[in-house]
Protein backbone atom coordinates (compact mmCIF):
# COMPACT_ATOMS: atom_id res chain seq x y z
CA UNK A 1 0.00 0.00 0.00
CA UNK A 2 1.14 2.97 -0.90
CA UNK A 3 1.34 5.84 1.60
CA UNK A 4 -0.75 8.94 1.48
CA UNK A 5 -1.30 10.42 5.00
CA UNK A 6 -3.40 12.77 6.31
CA UNK A 7 -3.11 15.60 8.67
CA UNK A 8 -2.28 14.72 12.19
CA UNK A 9 -5.47 14.09 14.45
CA UNK A 10 -7.82 13.85 11.80
CA UNK A 11 -9.35 10.47 10.06
CA UNK A 12 -11.12 8.97 7.60
CA UNK A 13 -14.84 7.32 8.44
CA UNK A 14 -15.30 3.79 6.79
CA UNK A 15 -19.06 2.40 5.96
CA UNK A 16 -19.61 0.79 9.88
CA UNK A 17 -18.56 3.11 11.62
CA UNK A 18 -20.01 5.86 9.48
CA UNK A 19 -23.41 4.06 9.69
CA UNK A 20 -23.28 3.78 13.25
CA UNK A 21 -22.35 7.98 13.76
CA UNK A 22 -25.31 8.91 11.57
CA UNK A 23 -27.90 6.59 13.82
CA UNK A 24 -26.46 8.84 16.66
CA UNK A 25 -26.96 12.01 14.80
CA UNK A 26 -30.00 11.49 13.18
CA UNK A 27 -31.54 10.37 17.01
CA UNK A 28 -30.12 13.67 18.49
CA UNK A 29 -31.84 15.75 15.38
CA UNK A 30 -35.21 14.18 16.06
CA UNK A 31 -34.81 14.73 20.11
CA UNK A 32 -33.73 18.74 18.96
CA UNK A 33 -36.95 19.00 16.33
CA UNK A 34 -39.16 17.49 18.88
CA UNK A 35 -38.04 20.02 21.21
CA UNK A 36 -38.46 23.20 18.92
CA UNK A 37 -34.70 23.48 17.74
CA UNK A 38 -34.09 24.41 14.75
CA UNK A 39 -31.00 23.33 12.71
CA UNK A 40 -28.54 25.60 12.12
CA UNK A 41 -25.32 26.15 9.68
CA UNK A 42 -22.47 28.56 9.95
CA UNK A 43 -19.25 28.40 7.93
CA UNK A 44 -16.16 26.15 8.92
CA UNK A 45 -13.79 29.48 8.71
CA UNK A 46 -14.29 32.72 10.68
CA UNK A 47 -12.46 35.93 11.12
CA UNK A 48 -10.18 35.20 13.66
CA UNK A 49 -11.71 38.60 14.88
CA UNK A 50 -15.12 37.11 15.69
CA UNK A 51 -13.43 34.34 17.29
CA UNK A 52 -11.30 36.64 19.34
CA UNK A 53 -15.13 38.16 21.12
CA UNK A 54 -15.46 34.84 22.55
CA UNK A 55 -12.33 35.58 24.24
CA UNK A 56 -11.60 31.36 23.70
CA UNK A 57 -8.22 31.15 25.51
CA UNK A 58 -6.46 27.22 26.28
CA UNK A 59 -4.37 27.54 22.79
CA UNK A 60 -8.19 27.67 21.22
CA UNK A 61 -8.17 27.57 18.02
CA UNK A 62 -5.60 26.07 16.37
CA UNK A 63 -5.68 26.45 12.35
CA UNK A 64 -4.98 30.10 10.69
CA UNK A 65 -4.56 30.81 6.97
CA UNK A 66 -5.22 33.95 5.39
CA UNK A 67 -7.48 34.91 2.53
CA UNK A 68 -7.06 37.15 -0.55
CA UNK A 69 -7.41 40.34 1.71
CA UNK A 70 -4.84 39.13 4.13
CA UNK A 71 -7.54 38.88 6.37
CA UNK A 72 -6.91 35.99 9.15
CA UNK A 73 -9.48 33.28 9.30
CA UNK A 74 -9.85 30.32 11.98
CA UNK A 75 -11.28 27.30 11.71
CA UNK A 76 -14.26 27.41 14.25
CA UNK A 77 -12.84 25.66 17.65
CA UNK A 78 -16.59 25.55 18.68
CA UNK A 79 -19.68 26.28 17.60
CA UNK A 80 -21.28 28.28 20.60
CA UNK A 81 -19.13 31.25 19.25
CA UNK A 82 -20.26 31.41 15.60
CA UNK A 83 -24.17 30.67 16.61
CA UNK A 84 -23.37 34.19 19.12
CA UNK A 85 -22.34 35.67 15.67
CA UNK A 86 -25.44 34.48 13.97
CA UNK A 87 -28.21 35.12 16.55
CA UNK A 88 -26.74 38.87 17.28
CA UNK A 89 -26.63 39.63 12.74
CA UNK A 90 -29.13 37.30 11.48
CA UNK A 91 -31.75 37.18 14.19
CA UNK A 92 -31.04 40.76 15.17
CA UNK A 93 -34.63 41.95 15.94
CA UNK A 94 -36.50 38.23 16.65
CA UNK A 95 -38.37 38.07 19.12
CA UNK A 96 -36.53 35.59 22.18
CA UNK A 97 -35.68 32.93 23.05
CA UNK A 98 -33.96 31.41 20.29
CA UNK A 99 -33.74 27.53 19.57
CA UNK A 100 -31.12 26.65 17.56
CA UNK A 101 -29.48 23.00 16.71
CA UNK A 102 -26.25 21.79 15.03
CA UNK A 103 -24.36 18.80 14.17
CA UNK A 104 -20.90 20.54 12.72
CA UNK A 105 -17.55 19.86 12.65
CA UNK A 106 -15.27 22.02 14.96
CA UNK A 107 -11.09 21.97 14.89
CA UNK A 108 -8.36 22.31 18.06
CA UNK A 109 -5.21 21.35 18.31
CA UNK A 110 -5.12 19.06 20.92
CA UNK A 111 -2.94 16.06 21.32
CA UNK A 112 -4.56 13.00 18.86
CA UNK A 113 -5.26 9.74 20.94
CA UNK A 114 -8.09 7.78 21.30
CA UNK A 115 -11.62 10.32 21.36
CA UNK A 116 -9.07 13.45 20.77
CA UNK A 117 -9.70 14.46 17.27
CA UNK A 118 -8.21 17.91 16.06
CA UNK A 119 -11.53 17.74 13.35
CA UNK A 120 -14.45 16.42 15.58
CA UNK A 121 -18.40 16.29 14.89
CA UNK A 122 -20.51 18.39 17.46
CA UNK A 123 -24.02 17.35 18.30
CA UNK A 124 -25.53 20.55 19.90
CA UNK A 125 -27.95 23.11 21.18
CA UNK A 126 -27.99 26.56 21.63
CA UNK A 127 -30.89 27.93 23.78
CA UNK A 128 -31.10 32.74 23.32
CA UNK A 129 -32.83 34.70 25.60
CA UNK A 130 -33.87 32.09 27.84
CA UNK A 131 -32.80 33.13 31.81
CA UNK A 132 -31.50 30.86 34.52
CA UNK A 133 -33.15 28.66 36.34
CA UNK A 134 -35.70 27.69 33.63
CA UNK A 135 -33.12 27.58 30.36
CA UNK A 136 -30.55 25.82 32.29
CA UNK A 137 -32.78 23.31 33.24
CA UNK A 138 -34.35 22.67 29.82
CA UNK A 139 -31.06 22.57 28.35
CA UNK A 140 -30.06 20.13 30.86
CA UNK A 141 -33.50 18.12 30.01
CA UNK A 142 -32.83 17.87 26.29
CA UNK A 143 -29.43 16.73 26.81
CA UNK A 144 -30.61 14.17 28.80
CA UNK A 145 -33.28 13.06 26.30
CA UNK A 146 -31.01 12.89 23.53
CA UNK A 147 -28.49 10.56 25.97
CA UNK A 148 -31.58 8.29 26.53
CA UNK A 149 -32.76 8.35 22.98
CA UNK A 150 -29.45 7.06 21.50
CA UNK A 151 -29.19 4.37 24.13
CA UNK A 152 -26.68 5.59 26.57
CA UNK A 153 -27.34 3.75 30.13
CA UNK A 154 -24.88 4.85 32.73
CA UNK A 155 -24.37 8.09 31.78
CA UNK A 156 -24.38 11.36 34.66
CA UNK A 157 -24.22 14.83 34.13
CA UNK A 158 -21.82 16.79 36.67
CA UNK A 159 -23.24 20.28 36.91
CA UNK A 160 -21.30 23.22 38.70
CA UNK A 161 -21.11 27.04 38.75
CA UNK A 162 -18.28 28.83 37.94
CA UNK A 163 -19.70 31.84 39.92
CA UNK A 164 -19.13 29.41 42.96
CA UNK A 165 -15.24 29.40 43.67
CA UNK A 166 -14.71 33.12 42.47
CA UNK A 167 -17.57 33.90 45.44
CA UNK A 168 -15.41 31.48 47.84
CA UNK A 169 -12.33 33.80 46.78
CA UNK A 170 -14.37 36.82 46.96
CA UNK A 171 -15.43 35.75 50.65
CA UNK A 172 -11.40 35.44 51.38
CA UNK A 173 -10.38 39.04 49.53
CA UNK A 174 -7.85 36.39 47.72
CA UNK A 175 -6.30 39.24 45.13
CA UNK A 176 -3.91 38.62 42.32
CA UNK A 177 -1.41 37.18 41.95
CA UNK A 178 -2.42 34.35 44.29
CA UNK A 179 -6.06 34.38 42.94
CA UNK A 180 -4.77 33.17 39.68
CA UNK A 181 -2.34 30.65 41.13
CA UNK A 182 -5.10 28.79 42.89
CA UNK A 183 -7.70 29.23 39.30
CA UNK A 184 -5.11 28.19 37.21
CA UNK A 185 -4.48 25.26 39.65
CA UNK A 186 -8.33 24.51 40.05
CA UNK A 187 -8.21 24.22 36.18
CA UNK A 188 -5.09 21.99 36.19
CA UNK A 189 -6.85 19.68 38.55
CA UNK A 190 -4.05 20.01 40.67
CA UNK A 191 -5.41 20.05 44.20
CA UNK A 192 -1.81 19.50 45.80
CA UNK A 193 -1.15 23.12 44.59
CA UNK A 194 -4.42 24.53 45.37
CA UNK A 195 -4.01 23.38 49.04
CA UNK A 196 -0.76 24.98 49.11
CA UNK A 197 -1.41 28.45 47.39
CA UNK A 198 -4.36 28.62 49.74
CA UNK A 199 -2.22 27.95 53.12
CA UNK A 200 0.88 30.28 51.92
CA UNK A 201 -2.01 32.90 52.51
CA UNK A 202 -2.28 32.40 55.98
CA UNK A 203 -6.58 32.87 56.01
CA UNK A 204 -8.50 31.73 59.23
CA UNK A 205 -9.46 28.21 58.58
CA UNK A 206 -13.10 29.11 58.03
CA UNK A 207 -12.01 30.95 54.93
CA UNK A 208 -9.25 29.15 53.99
CA UNK A 209 -11.13 25.35 54.42
CA UNK A 210 -13.94 25.99 51.57
CA UNK A 211 -11.50 26.75 49.29
CA UNK A 212 -9.33 23.72 49.76
CA UNK A 213 -12.59 21.51 50.26
CA UNK A 214 -14.84 22.66 47.80
CA UNK A 215 -13.20 21.01 44.92
CA UNK A 216 -13.32 17.72 46.47
CA UNK A 217 -17.43 18.55 46.90
CA UNK A 218 -19.22 16.60 44.56
CA UNK A 219 -22.23 14.07 44.57
CA UNK A 220 -26.33 14.14 45.55
CA UNK A 221 -28.02 17.60 46.26
CA UNK A 222 -26.49 17.31 50.03
CA UNK A 223 -23.26 18.93 48.66
CA UNK A 224 -25.12 21.90 48.35
CA UNK A 225 -26.49 21.95 51.97
CA UNK A 226 -22.78 21.85 53.02
CA UNK A 227 -21.98 25.88 51.85
CA UNK A 228 -21.91 28.64 54.30
CA UNK A 229 -21.85 32.28 53.44
CA UNK A 230 -21.37 33.83 50.26
CA UNK A 231 -20.75 30.09 49.05
CA UNK A 232 -24.02 29.35 49.83
CA UNK A 233 -25.82 31.82 48.36
CA UNK A 234 -23.30 31.57 44.89
CA UNK A 235 -24.87 28.17 44.69
CA UNK A 236 -28.87 29.29 45.07
CA UNK A 237 -28.58 29.06 41.39
CA UNK A 238 -27.51 25.27 41.30
CA UNK A 239 -30.78 24.87 43.83
CA UNK A 240 -33.08 26.84 41.84
CA UNK A 241 -31.90 24.26 38.85
CA UNK A 242 -32.40 21.16 40.95
CA UNK A 243 -35.78 22.32 42.08
CA UNK A 244 -36.99 22.45 38.37
CA UNK A 245 -35.56 19.46 36.83
CA UNK A 246 -37.86 16.49 36.24
CA UNK A 247 -37.13 13.75 38.82
CA UNK A 248 -35.41 11.64 35.86
CA UNK A 249 -33.42 14.25 34.84
CA UNK A 250 -32.28 15.11 38.41
CA UNK A 251 -31.14 11.54 39.37
CA UNK A 252 -28.52 12.27 36.61
CA UNK A 253 -27.29 15.10 37.87
CA UNK A 254 -23.95 15.06 39.90
CA UNK A 255 -23.11 18.43 41.74
CA UNK A 256 -20.11 19.54 41.51
CA UNK A 257 -18.31 22.16 42.99
CA UNK A 258 -15.23 22.48 41.62
CA UNK A 259 -16.55 22.13 37.60
CA UNK A 260 -15.10 24.81 36.25
CA UNK A 261 -14.18 25.03 32.31
CA UNK A 262 -11.39 26.50 30.37
CA UNK A 263 -13.12 28.44 27.77
CA UNK A 264 -13.98 32.19 29.03
CA UNK A 265 -17.13 32.75 28.09
CA UNK A 266 -19.27 30.79 30.63
CA UNK A 267 -20.84 32.95 33.15
CA UNK A 268 -23.22 30.10 35.75
CA UNK A 269 -24.22 27.10 35.52
CA UNK A 270 -21.81 24.74 33.56
CA UNK A 271 -21.93 20.50 33.15
CA UNK A 272 -19.71 17.66 31.56
CA UNK A 273 -21.29 14.82 30.66
CA UNK A 274 -19.11 10.94 32.08
CA UNK A 275 -20.02 7.42 31.17
CA UNK A 276 -18.21 4.77 32.94
CA UNK A 277 -17.40 3.44 29.56
CA UNK A 278 -15.10 6.20 28.70
CA UNK A 279 -12.61 8.13 30.76
CA UNK A 280 -12.53 11.52 29.25
CA UNK A 281 -16.18 13.73 29.30
CA UNK A 282 -18.30 12.91 26.27
CA UNK A 283 -20.04 16.42 26.31
CA UNK A 284 -20.04 19.93 28.19
CA UNK A 285 -21.78 23.21 28.11
CA UNK A 286 -23.12 25.87 30.38
CA UNK A 287 -24.48 29.19 30.63
CA UNK A 288 -23.11 32.07 28.65
CA UNK A 289 -24.95 35.33 29.47
CA UNK A 290 -22.16 37.92 28.48
CA UNK A 291 -21.31 36.48 24.86
CA UNK A 292 -24.19 37.80 23.05
CA UNK A 293 -23.46 41.10 24.21
CA UNK A 294 -20.17 41.49 23.09
CA UNK A 295 -21.90 40.88 19.53
CA UNK A 296 -24.59 43.17 20.26
CA UNK A 297 -26.85 41.71 21.33
CA UNK A 298 -27.55 41.20 24.86
CA UNK A 299 -29.55 38.51 25.75
CA UNK A 300 -28.76 35.45 28.51
CA UNK A 301 -28.04 32.24 26.72
CA UNK A 302 -26.98 28.45 27.92
CA UNK A 303 -25.64 25.61 25.29
CA UNK A 304 -24.22 22.14 25.05
CA UNK A 305 -22.63 19.98 22.60
CA UNK A 306 -21.98 16.51 22.95
CA UNK A 307 -19.13 15.04 20.51
CA UNK A 308 -20.61 12.47 18.86
CA UNK A 309 -17.71 10.13 18.30
CA UNK A 310 -16.59 10.12 21.86
CA UNK A 311 -20.47 9.24 22.44
CA UNK A 312 -19.98 6.25 19.92
CA UNK A 313 -17.08 4.90 21.58
CA UNK A 314 -18.99 5.17 24.84
CA UNK A 315 -21.77 3.16 23.46
CA UNK A 316 -20.05 0.84 22.27
CA UNK A 317 -18.02 0.54 25.60
CA UNK A 318 -21.08 -0.31 27.57
CA UNK A 319 -22.08 -2.38 24.35
CA UNK A 320 -18.81 -4.52 25.59
CA UNK A 321 -19.07 -4.40 29.28
CA UNK A 322 -22.96 -5.31 29.55
CA UNK B 1 -13.82 -10.36 50.16
CA UNK B 2 -14.39 -12.09 46.31
CA UNK B 3 -16.64 -9.32 45.15
CA UNK B 4 -14.31 -6.93 42.50
CA UNK B 5 -12.19 -4.13 44.13
CA UNK B 6 -14.27 -0.93 43.19
CA UNK B 7 -11.01 1.23 41.95
CA UNK B 8 -8.10 -0.37 40.36
CA UNK B 9 -4.94 1.48 41.05
CA UNK B 10 -1.84 1.83 39.08
CA UNK B 11 0.89 1.18 40.62
CA UNK B 12 4.85 2.27 39.28
CA UNK B 13 7.21 -0.14 39.62
CA UNK B 14 10.60 0.82 40.55
CA UNK B 15 11.86 3.62 43.05
CA UNK B 16 8.64 4.09 44.33
CA UNK B 17 6.89 0.59 44.42
CA UNK B 18 7.95 -0.67 47.90
CA UNK B 19 6.57 2.52 49.61
CA UNK B 20 3.37 2.76 47.69
CA UNK B 21 3.06 -1.09 48.64
CA UNK B 22 3.88 -0.26 52.19
CA UNK B 23 1.17 2.53 52.22
CA UNK B 24 -1.60 0.31 50.59
CA UNK B 25 -0.87 -2.39 52.75
CA UNK B 26 -1.10 0.45 55.66
CA UNK B 27 -4.72 1.22 54.75
CA UNK B 28 -5.75 -2.62 54.18
CA UNK B 29 -5.16 -3.77 51.15
CA UNK B 30 -3.26 -6.86 50.85
CA UNK B 31 -0.33 -6.33 48.01
CA UNK B 32 1.32 -9.67 49.34
CA UNK B 33 0.48 -11.11 45.80
CA UNK B 34 2.10 -8.04 44.00
CA UNK B 35 5.13 -8.05 46.28
CA UNK B 36 5.66 -11.85 45.04
CA UNK B 37 5.10 -11.20 41.56
CA UNK B 38 8.18 -9.94 39.58
CA UNK B 39 6.88 -10.58 36.02
CA UNK B 40 3.11 -10.59 36.41
CA UNK B 41 1.48 -6.55 35.81
CA UNK B 42 -2.32 -7.29 36.32
CA UNK B 43 -3.69 -8.18 40.07
CA UNK B 44 -7.26 -8.23 39.32
CA UNK B 45 -8.17 -9.25 43.01
CA UNK B 46 -6.58 -6.65 44.67
CA UNK B 47 -7.12 -4.17 41.92
CA UNK B 48 -3.72 -3.27 41.27
CA UNK B 49 -1.91 -3.06 38.03
CA UNK B 50 1.94 -2.34 37.81
CA UNK B 51 3.31 -1.05 35.24
CA UNK B 52 6.67 1.39 34.50
CA UNK B 53 6.23 4.85 36.09
CA UNK B 54 6.20 6.85 33.43
CA UNK B 55 3.33 4.86 31.69
CA UNK B 56 1.02 6.02 35.10
CA UNK B 57 -0.27 9.10 33.84
CA UNK B 58 -1.16 7.45 30.34
CA UNK B 59 -3.45 4.56 32.32
CA UNK B 60 -4.89 6.96 34.63
CA UNK B 61 -5.57 9.64 31.96
CA UNK B 62 -7.56 7.31 29.72
CA UNK B 63 -9.52 5.55 32.67
CA UNK B 64 -7.43 2.77 31.96
CA UNK B 65 -6.70 2.61 35.85
CA UNK B 66 -9.60 4.99 38.12
CA UNK B 67 -6.17 6.33 40.50
CA UNK B 68 -2.68 5.69 40.22
CA UNK B 69 0.79 6.84 42.01
CA UNK B 70 3.18 8.91 39.94
CA UNK B 71 6.38 11.09 41.15
CA UNK B 72 5.85 15.10 40.44
CA UNK B 73 8.36 15.10 38.09
CA UNK B 74 6.87 12.38 35.73
CA UNK B 75 3.54 14.75 36.20
CA UNK B 76 5.53 17.93 35.15
CA UNK B 77 7.10 16.08 32.15
CA UNK B 78 3.27 14.99 30.94
CA UNK B 79 1.44 18.52 31.76
CA UNK B 80 -0.60 17.71 28.91
CA UNK B 81 -2.27 14.75 30.50
CA UNK B 82 -6.10 15.38 31.87
CA UNK B 83 -5.72 13.94 35.84
CA UNK B 84 -6.47 14.82 38.95
CA UNK B 85 -3.69 15.65 41.41
CA UNK B 86 -5.60 14.40 44.87
CA UNK B 87 -2.67 14.24 47.59
CA UNK B 88 0.99 14.38 48.00
CA UNK B 89 2.02 11.16 49.51
CA UNK B 90 5.36 12.53 51.01
CA UNK B 91 7.81 9.60 50.48
CA UNK B 92 10.12 9.29 47.14
CA UNK B 93 11.63 12.70 47.46
CA UNK B 94 14.00 14.11 45.05
CA UNK B 95 15.13 17.09 43.34
CA UNK B 96 14.89 17.93 39.56
CA UNK B 97 18.48 19.98 39.28
CA UNK B 98 20.72 21.55 36.79
CA UNK B 99 24.01 19.62 37.35
CA UNK B 100 27.39 20.28 35.19
CA UNK B 101 31.23 19.30 35.67
CA UNK B 102 32.60 20.54 39.07
CA UNK B 103 35.08 23.76 38.59
CA UNK B 104 34.27 26.99 36.47
CA UNK B 105 30.72 26.01 35.18
CA UNK B 106 30.88 25.29 31.42
CA UNK B 107 27.36 26.28 30.99
CA UNK B 108 28.14 29.95 31.75
CA UNK B 109 30.84 29.96 29.31
CA UNK B 110 28.59 28.44 26.84
CA UNK B 111 25.96 31.05 27.13
CA UNK B 112 28.97 33.76 27.34
CA UNK B 113 30.68 32.43 24.61
CA UNK B 114 28.10 30.70 22.20
CA UNK B 115 24.65 32.25 23.00
CA UNK B 116 23.18 28.88 23.55
CA UNK B 117 23.62 25.90 26.50
CA UNK B 118 23.23 22.33 25.32
CA UNK B 119 21.34 20.33 28.32
CA UNK B 120 20.87 16.71 27.66
CA UNK B 121 17.68 15.01 29.63
CA UNK B 122 15.26 12.43 30.30
CA UNK B 123 12.55 15.57 31.25
CA UNK B 124 12.89 17.55 28.30
CA UNK B 125 9.58 19.92 28.69
CA UNK B 126 10.86 20.63 32.18
CA UNK B 127 14.43 21.69 31.10
CA UNK B 128 13.36 23.95 28.29
CA UNK B 129 10.54 25.41 30.54
CA UNK B 130 13.00 26.22 33.22
CA UNK B 131 15.31 27.57 30.88
CA UNK B 132 12.67 29.64 29.32
CA UNK B 133 11.36 30.92 32.32
CA UNK B 134 14.91 31.88 33.65
CA UNK B 135 15.41 33.53 30.06
CA UNK B 136 18.28 31.52 28.69
CA UNK B 137 18.41 29.78 25.13
CA UNK B 138 19.00 26.05 25.52
CA UNK B 139 19.24 22.87 23.12
CA UNK B 140 17.51 20.46 24.59
CA UNK B 141 18.70 17.00 23.94
CA UNK B 142 16.91 13.49 24.75
CA UNK B 143 18.46 11.02 26.15
CA UNK B 144 16.97 7.89 27.34
CA UNK B 145 19.88 6.44 29.58
CA UNK B 146 22.51 7.89 32.16
CA UNK B 147 22.58 11.27 31.28
CA UNK B 148 25.68 11.66 33.46
CA UNK B 149 28.02 10.64 30.59
CA UNK B 150 26.84 14.10 28.43
CA UNK B 151 28.81 15.70 29.85
CA UNK B 152 31.53 14.45 30.42
CA UNK B 153 31.52 13.30 26.89
CA UNK B 154 31.25 16.59 25.15
CA UNK B 155 27.29 16.08 24.01
CA UNK B 156 26.26 18.96 26.17
CA UNK B 157 27.30 21.55 28.72
CA UNK B 158 24.72 20.28 31.50
CA UNK B 159 21.90 18.07 32.28
CA UNK B 160 18.68 18.46 33.94
CA UNK B 161 17.99 15.05 36.01
CA UNK B 162 16.53 14.04 39.05
CA UNK B 163 18.54 13.20 42.11
CA UNK B 164 17.67 11.64 45.57
CA UNK B 165 21.06 12.08 47.27
CA UNK B 166 23.26 13.41 44.73
CA UNK B 167 25.63 10.23 44.93
CA UNK B 168 25.46 9.15 41.11
CA UNK B 169 26.30 12.90 40.24
CA UNK B 170 29.05 13.32 42.30
CA UNK B 171 30.56 10.12 41.06
CA UNK B 172 30.98 11.72 38.05
CA UNK B 173 32.54 14.53 39.14
CA UNK B 174 29.03 16.49 38.33
CA UNK B 175 27.91 19.33 41.26
CA UNK B 176 24.48 20.76 41.14
CA UNK B 177 24.28 24.48 39.97
CA UNK B 178 20.44 24.93 40.47
CA UNK B 179 17.50 23.18 42.04
CA UNK B 180 14.29 23.30 39.88
CA UNK B 181 11.84 21.90 41.64
CA UNK B 182 10.99 19.15 44.82
CA UNK B 183 9.42 16.05 43.34
CA UNK B 184 7.46 13.69 45.81
CA UNK B 185 5.25 11.16 45.03
CA UNK B 186 1.43 11.72 44.06
CA UNK B 187 -1.95 10.20 43.75
CA UNK B 188 -4.11 10.86 40.99
CA UNK B 189 -7.18 10.05 39.68
CA UNK B 190 -8.91 10.17 36.57
CA UNK B 191 -11.31 12.85 35.84
CA UNK B 192 -14.51 10.84 35.20
CA UNK B 193 -13.88 7.61 37.66
CA UNK B 194 -13.15 11.30 40.25
CA UNK B 195 -17.23 11.94 39.68
CA UNK B 196 -18.04 8.45 39.11
CA UNK B 197 -16.66 6.84 41.85
CA UNK B 198 -16.56 9.70 44.13
CA UNK B 199 -17.08 7.65 47.35
CA UNK B 200 -14.87 4.80 46.40
CA UNK B 201 -11.81 7.63 46.02
CA UNK B 202 -12.68 9.91 48.51
CA UNK B 203 -12.68 7.02 51.13
CA UNK B 204 -9.55 5.76 49.68
CA UNK B 205 -7.56 9.32 49.86
CA UNK B 206 -8.39 9.71 53.62
CA UNK B 207 -7.30 7.08 54.92
CA UNK B 208 -4.11 7.48 52.43
CA UNK B 209 -4.07 10.66 54.33
CA UNK B 210 -4.58 9.28 57.69
CA UNK B 211 -1.71 6.89 57.11
CA UNK B 212 0.35 9.23 55.94
CA UNK B 213 0.00 11.54 58.92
Amino acid sequence: VTSHPIPSGTRDVLPDEMRELRAISATALRVFTDAGYGEVSTPALEYESTLARGDVSHGLPAYRLFDEQGDVLVLRSDMTVPIARLVATRFAHAEPPLRLCYLAHAYRGVRPQRGQSREFLQAGIELVGAPAPEGTAEALTVLCDVLDAVGLAGYRVGLGDVALFQALLDEADVAAPAREAILTALVARDLVSLEREVHELGLAEDLAGPLVRAPQLRGGPEVLGALEGHAHEAAEGLRRIHALLAPRVAARVIFDLGLVRNLDYYTGAVFQVYDPALGEAIGSGGRYDDLLGRFGRPLPAVGWALNVERLHIALAGEERGA
Amino acid sequence: MTSAPALTIAVPRGALMRDTLDRLDAIGLDTAEVRANDRKLLFRDVGVVTMRPSDVPTYVSAGAADIGIAGKDVLLEQREREVYELLDLGYGGCTMVVASVGGADPMAEALRRLGVVRIATKYPKIAARHFEETGRQAEIVEVKGSVELAPLTGLAEGIVDLTATGTTLAENGLVVREEIVRCTARLIANPVAHKLKATAIDALLERLRAAGA
